[in-house]
């Protein structure tokens, strides 16, 4: 099969308009008879499920926490960003969706990154008029911050809970429209497989996690809004049930899955602190608007920070990166912890952290204020004291939960921070109309591989979730339903429903009878590992040739030993993990077979053979500028499928942010 | 740092359910409460025994899922946090720690310290958005809105929906979720047009949900992992009244 992205002609700027007006539509009476099935109610899903119950389809939700408003979307920290220009500094669709190629590192597809940039502005006004409180100015105007990567003001946010307030004002929607009847919810249950009847999607086999019943449900459409699958590296700053599960069982069943090696490692995360740990924690991104980051010059130097003179610091971002600084994107700053760390000038107990100091910012912010309260020559200290005030009004809950989880007082002294694993680039494969390589398959959101190339800069996967579920999939599928409204609901007595029920309920059986020697986690941690180690920051091709043995090894050591207690008619949060953990230990070889056929670096994925003199990601656009979509095959080698990029408007260089 | 934990387990809605002691040693300081959870379930799922089922899934105080009562307390002795942002630190070494369920009429338990919370879902069904359907609105700044009046608005919408606060409350009441919803929406101009049918309809279904009326003990708010202002309560209780008072009386919308 060739890989068409159906990417509509016509000028860029053009693409979409012309698409909108000329797809096919459904008229209302034939709306109410047609079904869609949204697996996940984060900002995708609910924004989608949402938005698609008010055109009138019929929607059924699934997601696996006991409430749709949980899905991980709420953890959301920094902002979303829109072209709106509100701060008159330059910004464009054009600014942004330049800045969103050149951060994915040339490896997005140019189309759907201007719809994105095209949609941005209207989330923001949708947001707004749902309620969610953004930042404000005296003025009562909206408030906006910067972000890595880019030089204007774009990035629109609630304090540092910005996912929250966007996914409760989905959620409101989303539960407006449960009680007019639209949308049937179902929480608490887990997508286990996806049906596919005639060669397209009708529908899923769905667990409920409670009573653990097999549930069958039809779909004229079926749409993967899924979240994304950093949980394959164990430790990432993902919630604890993130999974790859629901996108995994429709690669099993046509999807094709792409990019996978493509995962974002954040530069401001708080340092594993032991083995015990069992996640990992954020620190905003828009930190590094005020926080500067820096090593001591001399390896090992165990003084406390505050002792450390200016002199006998490494600034070393504002030194490789004198224009960018501080705020260069995801992929070059962790790079950059992690050169110095691995130089040995790393701080903390593990000498596995960098600080991220807030200062010089606390002096500058206390001194504009005590110059505003008309103070004479106010001490240090009181300075300071302000400065505190104010950064407690920008930072407040981060620096909080830093307080709370290291047991340190960030106001006093520097953060000690270390990148992890953060967000997955990858995922199935969607054209432009956001429809998998299955038809009547869409995906959304994280769980789609579409605009953010090998690199995400921030504040983007916020507005590609609401811009797919509010804005792009209102048209796309109802050009694919358009041409369904002559099929009718296939009754879950079909034989596809039983033959799907069935092969979940062996698969389940088979977890069940192992009753091995270790605990799922036990697997899962060691499976992290040998992500972390061998397709981490840097990869090589030893490196990940060892990695795809010693997964393989690992999986076969799980379907022997592996414990799962209780048995699968009960609440069994075991078997849950157990499940989500099987299909962990077939996508890392998979993300792993990819790293190694890209034998380049680009964003996330850093090949050492494939470096500058400097260090920095070395791409062959020769080679490599192309989408890598794997198509599963049965007891076989995944099949690659390619699908080449072009640029019309913008000209792939190597990114500069010196 | 070793403890001795005394956990409530249920095996599911129908049985009656019973303490059980478990020991559990070589806790970090570091570890959150949670973590001390996954090293006690280990334990057991090595020894054959079923793991205590608990509910979390950000393990960053955001998502609202964890939802244990520890030592008579809803998410344990910290002021301003959830079960999973609790750390070992915080508890004397060699202490006794009692964890049950949340114990509410309208969240039944599940499994051991699971609960039913669906009922808070169904409370925002009744009134708690803005009819705003997608593509409807305006430029996002269009309507100012007060700087403060914003801030305030964010304040109450930082409710993460756990349910401590009717878990804490002798009475059971849902008050300050009830209440947190209300004042962030009509708060807003947004939330203007919609500001009689909201309250009511909000209010109707918790009474319906079964949770009490409240009695002013405040141990909601005392207990809140975000700090929601009890004065939220009395801005639903003057949204309430002014809905009732209003010459047209209350509306409720009709589906
Ligand atoms: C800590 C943190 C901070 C972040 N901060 C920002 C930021 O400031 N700005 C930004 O733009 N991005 C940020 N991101 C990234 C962004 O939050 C996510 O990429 C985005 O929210 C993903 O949304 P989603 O709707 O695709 O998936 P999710 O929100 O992950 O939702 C997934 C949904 O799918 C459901 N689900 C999954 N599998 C199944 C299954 N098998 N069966 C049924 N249901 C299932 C879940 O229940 C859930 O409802 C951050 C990410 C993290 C981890
Ligand atoms: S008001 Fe506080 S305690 Fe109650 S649900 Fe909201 S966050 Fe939880
Ligand atoms: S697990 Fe999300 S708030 Fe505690």
């Amino acid at each position: 099969m060739e890989l068409d992205a159906k990417i509509p002609p016509g000028p860029l700027d053009q693409k979409w308009v012309t698409y909108k007006s000329n797809c096919r539509l459904v008229n209302p009476s034939n709306k109410r008879k047609l079904e869609v099935i949204v697996v996940g109610t984060g900002l995708a899903g609910a924004s989608a499920a949402a938005s698609l119950a008010e055109l009138g389809y019929q929607v059924k939700a699934f997601c696996f926490q006991d409430s749709p408003r949980r899905a991980h979307s709420i953890a959301a920290q920094g902002g979303i960003n829109a072209a709106k220009n509100y701060q008159n500094d330059g910004d464009s669709v054009y600014r942004l969706f330049y800045d969103t190629v050149k951060g994915g590192d040339y490896r997005s597809r140019e189309a759907n990154v201007y719809r994105l940039a095209e949609t941005s502005s209207a989330i923001i006004d949708q947001c707004v008029a749902q309620g969610v409180p953004f930042a404000r100015e005296y003025g009562g105007l909206l408030s906006n911050r910067s972000f890595g990567g880019v030089q204007v003001q774009r990035t629109f946010y609630a304090a540092g809970q910005t996912g929250q307030q966007l996914l409760l004002g989905a959620y409101s929607a989303l539960e407006r429209q449960v009680a007019l009847g639209q949308v049937t919810m179902h929480s608490r249950h887990e997508m286990m497989d996806l049906v596919v009847i005639d060669g397209k999607a009708r529908g899923i086999i769905a667990r409920n996690l409670i009573t653990g019943a097999l549930e069958r449900h039809f779909g004229h459409a079926v749409l993967l809004c899924s979240g994304g699958y950093g949980n394959v590296f164990y430790l990432s700053t993902n919630a604890m049930g993130s999974n790859v599960t629901a996108a995994w069982k429709a690669y099993r069943r046509g999807s094709w899955f792409a990019n996978p090696c493509y995962t974002q490692i954040h530069p401001t995360c708080i340092p594993v602190s032991g083995d015990h740990q069992s996640k990992l924690t954020l620190m905003s991104e828009s930190l590094r608007n005020d926080g500067r980051i820096w090593v001591p010059r001399k390896p090992g130097d165990t003084r406390s920070p505050n002792l450390i003179p200016d002199e006998e610091r490494d600034y070393y971002l504002e030194r490789r990166y004198p224009a960018f600084g501080n705020l260069v994107p995801r992929d070059v700053a962790s790079r950059a912890a992690k050169e110095r760390c691995d130089e040995g000038f790393g701080v903390g107990p593990t000498g596995q952290s960098v600080f991220l100091d807030f200062m010089d910012a606390t002096a500058r912010y206390g001194r504009a204020e005590a110059h505003q309260r008309q103070m004479d020559a106010p001490t240090e200290e009181q300075v300071l004291d302000l400065g505190r005030e104010l950064i407690r009004e920008k930072y407040g809950n981060l620096f909080d939960m830093y307080a709370r989880i290291t047991g340190e007082n960030p106001y006093l002294t520097p953060m000690r921070i270390y990148p992890a694993v953060h967000y997955t680039m990858g995922g199935l494969w969607v054209d432009y109309e956001l429809m998998t390589t299955v038809p009547g398959l869409f995906a959304l959101g994280e769980c789609n591989f579409s605009d953010h190339g090998a690199n995400r800069l921030g504040a983007s996967a916020l507005m590609q979730g609401l811009a797919d579920g509010y804005f792009v999939i209102p048209y796309t599928l109802g050009n694919y339903l358009a041409g369904e409204i002559g099929t009718k609901t296939v009754p879950v007595s079909d034989p596809a429903f039983t033959a799907g029920e069935k092969a979940v309920e062996d698969h389940l059986n088979r977890l069940m009878a192992i009753r091995g020697k270790y605990s799922v986690d036990h697997f899962h941690k060691a499976l992290g590992k040998i992500m972390w180690d061998q397709c981490g920051m840097a990869r090589n091709q030893k490196g990940l040739e060892q990695a795809i043995s010693g997964i393989r090894a690992l999986r076969e050591e799980f379907w022997k030993e592996v414990r799962i207690p209780g048995n699968s008619r009960e609440l069994n949060p075991e078997l849950e993990k157990a499940g989500r953990v099987a299909d962990f230990l077939e996508l890392g070889e998979l993300t792993c077979v990819d790293a190694l056929h890209r034998r380049e670096s680009c964003g996330g994925h850093f090949r050492e053979e494939y470096q500058t003199i400097e260090g920095e990601a070395l791409r062959d656009d020769a080679h490599f500028c192309y989408v890598g979509a794997w198509e599963w095959k049965e007891s076989a080698e995944p099949i690659l499928h390619r699908e080449t990029l072009e640029f019309e408007v913008m000209h792939p260089t190597q990114r500069n942010y010196k | 740092m070793n403890f001795t934990l005394k956990v409530w387990r249920q095996k599911d809605s129908g049985d009656p359910g019973h303490f059980e002691t478990y020991p559990v040693t070589g806790i970090l300081e570091d570890m959150s409460f949670l973590e001390m959870f996954d090293v006690l379930n280990e334990r057991l799922i090595v020894e054959g025994k079923d793991p205590v089922a608990f509910d979390h899934d950000c393990r960053e105080g955001i998502c609202g899922m964890c939802s244990m009562y520890i030592n008579g307390r809803a998410h344990g002795p910290m002021k301003a946090t959830t079960t999973c942002q609790l750390f070992m630190r915080h508890f004397r070494d060699g202490e006794t720690i009692v964890v049950e369920p949340w114990r509410a009429a309208p969240f039944p338990v599940v499994r051991d310290l699971v609960v039913d919370r669906s009922a808070f879902d169904r409370i925002i069904e009744a009134g708690g958005f803005i009819s705003v359907n997608t593509g409807n609105a305006v430029d996002a700044n269009t309507i100012p809105v007060e700087k403060d009046r914003a801030e305030a608005a964010f304040a109450a919408a930082a409710c993460i929906g756990c349910g401590a606060c009717a878990a804490a409350c002798i009475n059971s009441s849902a008050l300050l979720f009830v209440a947190s919803k209300v004042a962030h929406l009509s708060m807003l101009p947004q939330g203007f047009a919609e500001r009689r049918s909201r309250v009511v309809q909000m209010v109707a279904q918790m009474d319906r949900e079964g949770f009490g009326s409240c009695s002013n003990t405040r141990a909601c708010e005392a207990e809140c992992p975000k700090e929601i202002s009890y004065s939220n309560i009395a801005k639903l209780n003057l949204e309430y009244l002014r809905a009732s008072l209003s010459p047209q009386g209350p509306v409720v919308q009709k589906k």
